[in-house]
This record gives C-alpha cells, structure tokens and sequence, in this order.
C-alpha cells in the first residue's frame, strides 16, 4: 500500500480527529455517524448544550454532502478512484475533531466548476449578515414557500452560519476544467 | 373520527394525532434525508381534519433535534393549523424545549413570528 499509515495516524492524532469518513455518503452511512458522534459526546460527558449544538450543525453538514455533491468521472486528475459501481461516483471526505476546546467540522466534496460563482456568493452574502440579519433571513428563506428538488430548501448554511455564531470558512480548488473541490470547515466553541 | 401514529426512528418523531379529541403531538427527533415524504401524511390529515375541526386543537411539540428540511415541513403543518385557528376553532401550539436549548427556543419563536397562532413555549429539565 503506497500510503504512509504513520502519516496519517501522526495528523489525525495531532488534530485530535475523533472521526473520519472518505467515500460515498449514503443515508444508513449519515445514520452510523450521527450514532457514532452521539456515543462519544456522551463518553466525553459534553455539556448538553454544545452536545445539541454539535449535533444538529454535524446533521446540517453531513447532509449538505448527502443532497449537494456533485458525482464525478471514474477517473479524475490522475487518479483512478475504486469506490462504488459504475462509471461516475459519488465520493466526499468528512472529519470532526476537537481541539483547544474547540470542535472542527471539515467538509469536502467535488463540485461542477461551473457552479463555483453561485455557492461563493451564496456563503459570501450569509458570511456579511450580522446575527440578527442571520435570524431574518433565516426566517424570510423557511417562508418563501420555495422547497429545492434536494429537499434541503437553502437553510442548511445559514442555520450552520446562525447556530455556530462564527464566519463560514470555504475554499475552492479547481481539479481540473470541469470540477473543482469544495472544503468547509466549522468551529463550534465552547 | 380517526387517529394516526406513527412511531418514532432514530431519524423521525413519533407522531400521535387523534382527531377526535383534537390532540396533536409531535415527539423526538426529525434529521430525516427526505422531511417531504415523512411529512406527507400529517400534513394529508390535517387537510382532511380542517374540513371538521373540533373546538379547541391542543398541539404539543418536542423535539430534541430537527433538521432544516423538517424545519420548512414543520412550517407546513403550522400553516395548515394556522388556516383552522382563522377559521374559527381555538389552537394552541405548545412549543417544548430543555433548559439550556436557546436555540430550540428561539427555532419556536422563529415559527411564533410567523405564524398567527397562540404558541406557548414550554421550558423543561433537561
């Protein structure tokens, strides 16, 4: 195997990664993680309100890669990619960690380049609203009677964004002419 | 006058609406994938039970956790409910949450800005 295991032991250990996921992200997979997650903040004897807050961000994220990555080509950049059947997949990294009292939620996924513009300004414009503006909008979006063909209705972000009290924190990296990938990552303090 | 339950998942709450008593409860947790199809038959019921209402509804909500697909679903039954209370027949929408839970509190109070229904938020030990 042309991976250096100690390597990645050595990171994940340093970032106090509790738990972490590469492939595709299928609803029983969301259901052993949210179980998993759960267990361990309840062995960490975590206050019950970041428990709740940890939680219910961690479903919003994990979702967000449930309804929204985009499937990409058996082979990408190089790389011939195993998971899954058939000649496109659905694959995408998660990790949760704790560290200096604060829990890291970092997602990444592929996404069409060509719908870069649309998510940036989209984490752009609830990245400029102060908290109440959070709640408004929050409010003005659950009520415009719009419900996206993915179900989520465009309330995961702001709810994270609302919930966590902090800036959204992205990046895009564009992998080749057609897809680029999309990390996020989520502080919860304490 | 009938009555639908349907038990709750590590997923989706336990529902329990007896329309003959004017009883809705709404109970656990609601993070499914797709809040749309689990929704659908309370939501199919409420429509019905609008068309006979009883006098008064009692409707207790508690949850621990609800994800934002439920939440606009959530938002549906209350509109739902909302069209009975202009009608004329009384409703009253208990809003549960634990001690602590600001943010189940104010997600009450998000739908209590929208939704011209008495709400009464309930505070209980966690």
């Amino acid at each position: 195997m042309m991976v250096d295991i100690y390597d990645f032991y050595d990171k994940m250990e340093r970032n106090n990664i509790m738990l972490s996921f590469k492939g595709d992200i299928t609803s029983e997979l969301l259901t052993s993680i949210l179980q998993i997650m759960e267990s361990k903040l309840d062995t960490m004897q975590e206050e019950p309100k970041i428990k709740k807050k940890v939680y219910n961000v961690l479903v919003e994220c994990l979702q967000n890669l449930y309804h929204h990555m985009d499937e990409i080509p058996r082979s990408l950049n190089g790389a011939s990619i195993t998971t899954g059947d058939g000649e496109n997949i659905r694959s995408a990294i998660f990790m949760i960690g704790k560290l200096d009292n604060q829990y890291n939620i970092i997602t990444g996924n592929y996404i069409l380049t060509k719908n870069v513009e649309v998510l940036k300004s989209r984490l752009d414009e609830i990245n400029k609203l102060s908290k109440e503006e959070l709640k408004d909008f929050y409010k003005a979006v659950l009520n415009n009677g719009e419900m996206s063909e993915k179900g989520g209705g465009g309330l995961g972000m702001i709810d994270i964004a609302r919930k966590t009290g902090q800036k959204l924190n992205y990046h895009f990296m564009a992998v080749d002419d057609t897809y680029s990938f999309f990390s996020l990552n989520i502080k919860i303090a304490q | 006058m009938e009555r639908i339950v349907i038990e709750g998942t590590p997923k989706t709450p336990t529902i329990n609406f007896d329309m003959a008593t004017g009883q809705l409860e709404i109970r656990g947790r609601s993070i499914p994938e797709n809040s749309i199809e689990f929704y659908k038959p309370l939501v199919e019921h409420l429509e019905r039970y609008a068309g006979k209402p009883q006098a008064n509804t009692n409707v207790n909500i508690q949850l621990e956790y609800f994800n934002t697909s439920s939440s606009k679903c959530i938002l549906d039954v209350f509109k739902k409910l909302e069209a009975i209370h202009k009608g004329g027949s009384a409703i009253l929408i208990n809003w549960y949450y634990e001690q602590d839970d600001e943010d189940m509190l104010e997600a009450g109070e998000d739908y209590q800005a929208i939704i011209s229904v008495p709400f009464k938020m309930i505070e209980v030990a966690e």
